[in-house]
């Protein structure tokens, strides 16, 4: 499934994450700037695209910036984005969450 | 055994961070808030970010709420149904003023767990009154139904539609503070206190946790983690209220083991209330790590 249009979620806080959306011609991209990158970087990026994939939505290019979330955050912050950008705010997809 | 509520404490939903932390400070309760401190164009964030929190973060033996939109708004049911999905020990109704208001949230509720195989009354609820219509409707709402663990005043809205303000004596809260009270003790579930927004007003906190601790409510809704220890104080019993309690449920328990009926301690009938209120002093004395495992006194 692609995205329609670009979405953004989470902040530039403490222990959040933002997280933006945009649809690209190409399989998925994960940029991701932490202060964690070095120790988390690969699991995070795992994690990510476990969501993506739960959700089936390809033909994505995925920012982030973590300001040191927790994986529950970064799975909400993410979630988030993805039904943004879907336009299901407030229709989530209940089988998916799992 | 009845739970001790002696701290409700609130927490905006749409910070990672205070989510985190929440469990930390020794709240009896905490409420996670999707309503008033959310705003509208971060309502799926913040719903998102507590159903994630609720199912990761560990909050031991907390009782945790969750303060969800108004059903009338779009945000109300997906709240409800991700909640529930969560987990969430109570689901906090907000501007509750009729009987049917209870009803309404209830049937969604019940809705949600089905959807979920969530066996049937998992997810309790508790009310908040804050306008002159619920005040006046509160003894039925705290009846409503039974998955009802309280009702709570909310001061803000209330002094609002009664056309005055907060002052330092209460007298404006007077009697609406009573109805809840006296609807929450009728039903028997739990009365909890509005919050004080003023956070560096230690003195006029303590004042009013003081009214509140006297004429009966279980606790306090607080906002910042500082007013935990100070409302925690006021509800500890003393080692007099604890020595009296232990004697209480000693004779009790003696009378037990004797077989006899009705029994007197110091020339005064013990019957059934004095026990449950030396039950509850011990039991808050525990929460207060007043008293070793043998229920005797080491505070410092």
């Amino acid at each position: 499934m692609e995205i329609k249009h670009t979405a953004i979620a989470g902040t530039l806080e403490s222990s959040d994450i933002q997280i933006m959306l945009s649809k690209i011609e190409g399989p998925t991209e994960i940029e991701l700037e932490s202060a964690v990158e070095k120790q988390f970087g690969t699991q995070i990026r795992t994690l990510m695209r476990t969501i993506l994939e739960q959700y089936g939505i390809t033909n994505v290019k995925l920012k982030a910036v973590d300001k040191g979330a927790l994986d529950c955050t970064i799975k909400a912050r993410l979630i988030t984005a993805i039904q943004r950008a879907i336009d299901k705010q407030n229709d989530p997809d209940w089988e998916v969450l799992g | 055994m009845e739970r001790l509520r002696r701290t409700m404490m609130f927490v905006p939903g749409n910070n990672p961070g205070m989510l985190k932390d929440a469990g930390i400070y020794g709240a009896d309760s905490v409420m996670f808030d999707l309503e008033d401190s959310v705003s509208l164009a971060e309502k799926d964030a913040a719903r998102m970010l507590v159903m994630q929190a609720l199912q990761t973060v560990d909050y031991g033996d907390t009782e945790l709420v969750v303060r969800i939109n108004d059903l009338e708004t779009p945000f109300g049911r997906p709240d409800i149904f991700a909640m529930v999905k969560a987990g969430v020990d109570v689901i906090r109704l907000p501007k509750t003023e009729t009987v049917d208001d209870v009803l309404e949230t209830e049937a969604v509720i019940a809705e949600a767990e089905a959807y979920f195989n969530i066996p049937h009354k998992t997810t309790k609820m508790m009310a908040a009154i804050e306008s002159a219509e619920g005040v006046l409707n509160a003894p039925a709402i705290a009846k409503a139904s039974d998955r009802l663990i309280g009702i709570a005043i909310g001061a803000e809205d209330y002094v609002t539609n009664m056309k005055t303000r907060r002052y330092p004596d209460g007298a404006e809260l007077s009697f609406a503070r009573n109805m809840i009270l006296h609807g929450a003790r009728a039903a028997g579930i739990a009365a909890f206190d509005t919050v004080y927004s003023d956070v560096d007003n230690e003195a006029g906190f303590k004042h009013e946790v003081e009214l509140i601790h006297e004429l009966g409510f279980d606790g306090k809704s607080v906002i910042n983690p500082r007013q935990i220890p100070l409302v925690n104080a006021i509800y500890a019993p003393t080692e007099n209220d604890v020595q009296n309690a232990k004697d209480v449920l000693n004779a009790i328990e003696e009378a037990r083991i004797k077989g006899s009926g009705v029994i007197a301690l110091n020339g005064k009938m013990v019957d059934k209330p004095v026990v449950a209120r030396a039950q509850r002093t011990m039991m808050l004395a525990e929460a207060s790590h007043l008293v070793d495992q043998e229920g005797n006194w080491h505070a410092e």
